[in-house]
């Protein structure tokens, strides 16, 4: 089985954030793979362990991408294609599926997987934008997937606690929800032999996909509070005793 | 503006959302001098279709067929596709569902258009409307504007709008339009088995009157005891933000949030949970929220009544025994 992963790099969960217009001051912030991804990545690897196949890493963005690019040849994939874009915050979520589109389709693939949702940008809609280009079937929120004789079928998550059984015929797209394994880490032998591992780089303008957009970012804005939050603060035994006093006396909730 | 808001039901049920979703639209229909129809989707659904028409809309439009009785992406897109293409609004709006975002995106684009996902607003300046989402996990808000030609899509999140703002019909009842959709069974490419929930709950989260609820703060499994400890001094459940769960260092029985549990208990306690949407939708219903966070600038202070700003592993011995201090004074 073939397999396509999607992994987008975004900034890392502790970094601190500086609005700049439209998008982030990207300079002294470290960057991960988006959490949801590294699940799909692993889900990848062990289809691969038990039913061959390739697995491909494909990332679109700046250069930075590219260490993240590296972790997942780390961790097991074979290749991996890099879609370089320094502007990719200026598309919507049309565009970047476009040119994610593109570049699976120069690919033979039983599969694609991507995560549910980027911790940046945050649509929520590339895999399944990616099944309607691409005109295969897919399914979403994805907590377990078995496949059998060209056929998978899949655990999907819905709301409050309930899941729903599926099949879904191959080639498909699917989106993987964090939870559905264990990641593994990088051995130092699989980061030796990433070295030696291809990552092909194209553009998204060769893949012919324009920078046109349905939906644009005017600005990014510290968000509006709902609630006047009384802060407490001192050392902790101080702020404790505080704290305790409030929820008793003024709270009433204790 | 001609709005078209797509409600949602599974098995005969509303999803409540779709109620906010169409104040949502009621809203901007006024200040445009729009107007809204509604579209129930499924299978003899006739009677949510009459319950719609009793509301603020110009028209409901049932959309049945025997392949929608149970939700497949293929089916919804094709039915959708063939409603919007004949109802022709400016706007499609739904609720920022599991469902929708299984399916709208994929709607949207088979008519070349984009979709702004998850709002939490909307704004009517002179006509142009600008849409309000979360980016960066909820650290920052975003304004976006649509581009190009209409229609354009929109889903709101759960709890952005009040279903209770929804108007009624001013004079008895709209009319309920049946529209004509064709689908061929060939043209369903995924199959729906059953709907299950796991292993049967032990512990009943919305009904403790005080939660204690962990975020990937606490760092490894280990420093568990030191929340329990905090929890049994208050009278309270443990309970878990989502990444807690994945790890397996609580039971999924603890997960607070769209996927897990939806409580309201008099006190909610936030430790080192930053406030992802997805967290809030579970708990901002809470009477009295508490938030101890190292990030001043972490979403969950939104809607905290009290902040503290500083080290979890400070605060939840000292406020273990403060709360041991002062039941024994
Ligand atoms: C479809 C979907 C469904 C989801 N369902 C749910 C759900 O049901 N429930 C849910 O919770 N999430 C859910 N999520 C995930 C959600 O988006 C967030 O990823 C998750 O809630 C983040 O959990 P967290 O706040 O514990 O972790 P993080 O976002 O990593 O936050 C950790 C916080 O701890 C703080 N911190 C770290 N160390 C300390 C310290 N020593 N002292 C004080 N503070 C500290 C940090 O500043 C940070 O704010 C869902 C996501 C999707 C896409
Ligand atoms: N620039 C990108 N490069 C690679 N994959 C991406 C990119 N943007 C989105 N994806 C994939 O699509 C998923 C959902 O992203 P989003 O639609 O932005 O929430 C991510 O988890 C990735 O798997």
């Amino acid at each position: 089985m073939n397999i396509i992963v999607c992994i987008k790099q975004v900034p890392a969960k502790d970094a601190p954030l500086t609005m700049a217009g439209s998008w982030i001051k990207e300079t002294d912030i470290g960057f991960e793979m988006n959490e949801p991804d590294s699940y799909a990545l692993e889900e990848a690897l062990r289809l691969k362990e038990k039913h061959g196949g390739e697995v491909i890493a494909l990332s679109l963005g700046p250069e930075r991408v590219k260490q993240t690019i590296k972790e997942a040849l780390a961790k097991g994939a074979d290749r991996a294609i890099h879609v370089a874009d320094d502007n990719f915050h200026q598309l919507d979520p049309l565009g970047t599926a476009r040119a994610l589109a593109a570049a699976i389709q120069k690919e033979k693939c039983d599969l694609v997987l991507t995560g549910l949702q980027s911790d940046d940008q945050g649509f929520g809609q590339t895999g399944v934008l990616l099944a309607g280009i691409l005109d295969l079937p897919h399914a979403t929120i994805i907590m377990q997937i078995e496949a059998d004789g060209g056929k998978l079928k899949l655990k999907r998550e819905l709301e409050a606690g309930w899941f729903q059984w599926m099949e879904c015929p191959l080639p498909a797209v699917l989106s993987i929800q964090s939870g559905i394994n264990k990641v593994r880490y990088a051995t130092l032998k699989g980061i030796m032999a990433a070295k030696k591992k291809e990552i092909a780089t194209v553009t998204r303008e060769s893949l012919g996909v324009s920078g046109e957009v349905t939906q644009r970012v005017e600005r990014l804005y510290v968000p509006t509070k709902s609630k006047q939050t009384e802060f407490l603060s001192g050392p902790a035994k101080e702020v404790a005793a505080k704290l305790v006093e409030k929820l008793k006396f003024e709270a009433r909730v204790i | 503006m001609k709005i078209l808001v797509i409600t949602e039901q599974r098995q005969g049920k509303w999803n409540g959302t779709s109620f906010e979703t169409l104040a949502a639209a009621q809203q901007i229909a006024k200040e445009t001098s729009g107007s809204v129809s509604a579209v129930v989707i499924g299978k003899g659904v006739a009677g949510l279709a009459e319950e719609l028409a009793a509301k603020n809309v110009s028209e409901v439009i049932l959309a049945e067929h025997d392949l929608l009785d149970a939700y497949t992406p293929d089916g919804y897109c094709l039915a959708l596709k063939q409603v919007i293409e004949s109802a022709k609004p400016d706007l499609v709006f739904f609720p920022h569902t599991y469902q929708v975002r299984d399916f709208a995106p994929k709607l949207a684009a088979s008519l070349n258009k984009g979709m702004v996902a998850d709002c939490i607003g909307v704004r009517n300046e002179a006509g142009k409307l600008t849409f309000v989402r979360q980016m960066f996990q909820g650290k920052t808000a975003a304004d976006v504007t649509f581009q190009g030609a209409g229609p354009w899509f929109a889903s709101f999140q759960t709890g952005a709008f009040r279903a209770d703002l929804l108007a009624a019909h001013p004079s008895g009842k709209a009319p309920v339009n049946q529209a004509a959709i064709a689908l061929q069974p060939k043209q369903i490419r995924t199959k729906p088995l059953e709907l299950f929930r796991e292993a049967k709950q032990a512990v009943d989260l919305t009904q403790a009157p005080v939660i204690v609820a962990i975020g990937r703060g606490i760092k490894a499994p280990e420093n568990i005891a030191q929340a329990e400890a905090l929890a049994k001094a208050i009278g309270g459940e443990l309970a878990a933000s989502r990444p807690i769960c994945d790890e397996g260092w609580l039971p999924m029985e603890r997960q607070i949030g769209s996927s897990g549990q939806t409580v309201a208990p008099k006190l909610y306690l936030a430790l080192g949970i930053s406030g992802a949407i997805q967290h809030v939708v579970g708990m901002k219903g809470s009477r009295t929220i508490v938030a101890v966070n190292k990030d001043q600038n972490a979403p969950i202070f939104e809607i905290a009544d009290y902040g503290i700003v500083g080290d979890i592993f400070e605060i939840m011995p000292a406020l273990t025994e403060a709360l041991e201090k002062a039941k024994s004074a």
